[in-house]
């Protein structure tokens, strides 16, 4: 009996002694720290960067998941042919598309677009919109008004919208060409996250103390201000990954994103779309991936504001 | 009042522009529209030179933006490649995507704010996580699967609502679409209601009603609901114009010649007055939208004044 309240009592208070220690000043942990502390117990992270993780191990090495080629179609004998499902990771198991390809070998092969898309989109968003949402918030005055009257600008036009537009002057479009449209139009979102975080953290007494001891301005944006203004900037980077997967697929799905040598879930579902009827389950892999990426993303960013938002612990 | 408006509407003004200008650079810029018009033979260089006298194609950007802005007073959006007023096109094709957006805005708000005030009420409760669940898979799956799906099991196989939408859009017709275009957004809605109410009944003045003998109703609607409003409506505002814009997937699923259907065919023919003249309308509607959050805050909030 002792022996099993000392058990009992092994892991918790030792817990609870280390987050009563934490507001005291000798154990003050950075925001990042702190927050990595709280996202490794939460299993809404575990399970959403676990199937991240795997996901961008598929998005660079499907051959390690099947030996099918995506793109070798046998009309002869697999023309629409239904899921087996007793045949895990075979050829079959997801069934033939409409010009006899395996589905599951598409659906993973169509990872690779969908990361490449989701990841250089946002990097590139985040960078460019950081940037100047930062320069906007420190500097104010006339170049806050023009950053400002810029996003403005951008924000009357819709993304899927704008994106069309500008895919469609391109005569052969690739996954950059995607990725370069979606930069274009997005990065004004970033730019107002960043621009509010940034005026919030400027008048803080840490930036004025580094002003008067003689740090320059280059030294007060990167060291002082910016990492203790992206936290919005990373929880909305990370809602938007998902959403800009989304986008691309939707692109593809309309014809205007990207053209057939380059496998991705958007056009397979579109192709999908026409026999739905006779063959659903044709619709229902490409979709499901697509779905299941979007709400992995979308989890990871729900759990990440969590954690840096400490108003809502 | 009046003054807070118009200058507002003032402020308007350089963004109307800016927008309008980046759409029209974005669509003259990229790609000729007179070469498109011709797919994939080369163009008889005097044919070509006469249809670019015609629309003004011969000009600089700049005039050409200029010229088109002074017709766009007159009301005259121009004429597409095929002859076609676009003002008449407009006028198809609007009615439809306002209806459309209607239906979709009016479930958006109803279950959007019903659902966000049930969950945030019970917090941690099993509606409360049924919800959280629900708005997370809707947000995850992308409206045109949504779309296909729904429109397979609700409009085929079991009939219950009809698959497309056509010509004369009744009320019926359009409840399938509007559940799918309402869908992400109701998601985002009741996301967002749930936790300003969560927070607000937390707040002193709940308990002030509470502690006064108000019944519960009365609580929950005039005093709770009303003071969580306000990021509601704002997103809701911004939803409007994205909701319009984002037909263009609906109405494709569905089969309605709107804004979307239009929109879609400007694009891919390179049909520049068309897209410049729809998305010119979308801006107004979307600045317009904005205009109305604005004066709203003051109806939900006395304490907010418009000086």
């Amino acid at each position: 009996m002792p022996d099993l309240i000392e058990k009992k009592n092994a892991g918790i208070p030792a817990q609870r002694a280390e987050s009563a220690a934490e507001p005291k000043p000798e154990k003050a942990r950075s925001l990042g720290l702190d927050a990595w502390h709280d996202l490794r117990r939460r299993p809404i992270f575990i399970v959403s960067s676990l199937l991240i993780l795997l996901l961008i191990a598929i998005a660079i090495a499907p051959g390690l998941f099947t030996s099918v080629d995506p793109r070798a179609g046998d009309l002869r004998n697999h023309y629409l042919s239904p899921p087996n499902y007793g045949h895990l990771f075979q050829a079959d198991w997801f069934g033939y598309d409409g010009q006899g390809r395996s589905i599951y070998a598409r659906v993973l092969y169509g990872a690779r677009a969908s990361v490449v898309v989701g990841i250089c989109v946002t990097a590139g968003v985040t960078v460019l919109g950081g940037l100047t949402g930062m320069i906007a918030g420190y500097f104010g005055g006339w170049v806050d008004t023009l950053v400002s009257r810029i996003t403005d600008i951008f924000f009357g036009i819709p993304l899927l919208l704008g994106a069309l537009v500008i895919l469609n002057a391109f005569t052969s479009r690739t996954v950059w060409s995607v990725v370069f449209a979606l930069i274009a139009l997005g990065w004004t979102q970033m730019t107002r996250v960043m621009r509010g975080s940034v005026i919030t953290v400027k008048q803080a007494d840490y930036v004025t103390a580094a002003k008067a001891l003689g740090a320059g301005t280059f030294r007060i944006l990167f060291k002082h201000i910016l990492p203790n203004a992206i936290a919005p900037v990373i929880v909305v980077a990370t809602i938007a990954l998902g959403g800009y997967i989304a986008t691309e697929a939707t692109l593809s799905f309309l014809g205007i994103g990207l053209q057939d040598p380059t496998i991705s879930w958007g056009i397979d579902i579109n192709s999908a779309q026409k026999v739905i009827r006779t063959a659903p389950f044709a619709l229902f892999f490409p979709a499901g991936m697509l779905s299941l990426t979007v709400l992995a993303f979308i989890m990871l960013g729900d759990a990440v504001r969590d954690a840096l938002d400490p108003k809502l612990r | 009042m009046g003054r807070y408006v118009i200058r507002r509407l003032l402020q308007m003004i350089p963004v109307f522009l800016g927008s309008t200008f980046l759409i029209f650079v974005m669509v003259h810029a990229l790609g000729d529209p007179v070469n498109a018009l011709f797919g994939d033979r080369a163009p008889d260089p005097v044919v070509a030179a006469q249809i670019r006298k015609q629309y003004n194609l011969d000009e600089p950007l700049w005039l050409q933006y200029l010229i088109y802005m002074g017709n766009l007073f007159r009301w005259d959006f121009g004429t597409t490649f095929n002859g076609q007023s676009v003002t008449s096109l407009l006028a198809t094709a609007y009615p439809a995507t306002i209806k459309l957006t209607a239906v979709a805005f009016t479930i958006e708000v109803i279950f959007g704010v019903g659902f966000g005030l049930i969950s945030g009420l019970r917090r941690g409760g099993w509606s409360d996580n049924t919800v959280l669940i629900f708005t997370l898979i809707v947000i995850s799956i992308p409206t045109f699967v949504t779309g296909y799906v729904l429109q397979y099991l609700v409009g085929v196989q079991w009939g219950i609502l009809p698959a497309t939408a056509g010509e004369d859009l009744t009320l019926e017709s359009l409840l399938l679409p509007g559940i799918v275009l309402a869908s992400v957004s109701l998601a985002y809605v009741a996301r967002l209601t749930r936790t300003t109410v969560a927070e607000n009944s937390r707040a002193d003045f709940v308990r002030t009603a509470v502690a006064k003998g108000l019944p519960r109703r009365r609580v929950v609607l005039n005093h709770l609901l009303r003071n969580s409003l306000i990021p509601v409506v704002t997103f809701l505002g911004a939803d409007l114009g994205a909701l319009m814009g984002g037909a263009l997937v609906t109405e494709r699923i569905f089969n309605i010649h709107g804004v979307g259907f239009y929109l879609y065919q400007g694009i891919v023919r390179q049909n520049t007055a068309t897209v410049v003249g729809f998305v010119t309308i979308l801006i107004i509607i979307y600045l317009a939208a904005n205009l109305l959050v604005d004066l709203l805050y003051a109806v939900l909030d006395p304490r907010i004044r418009y000086a």
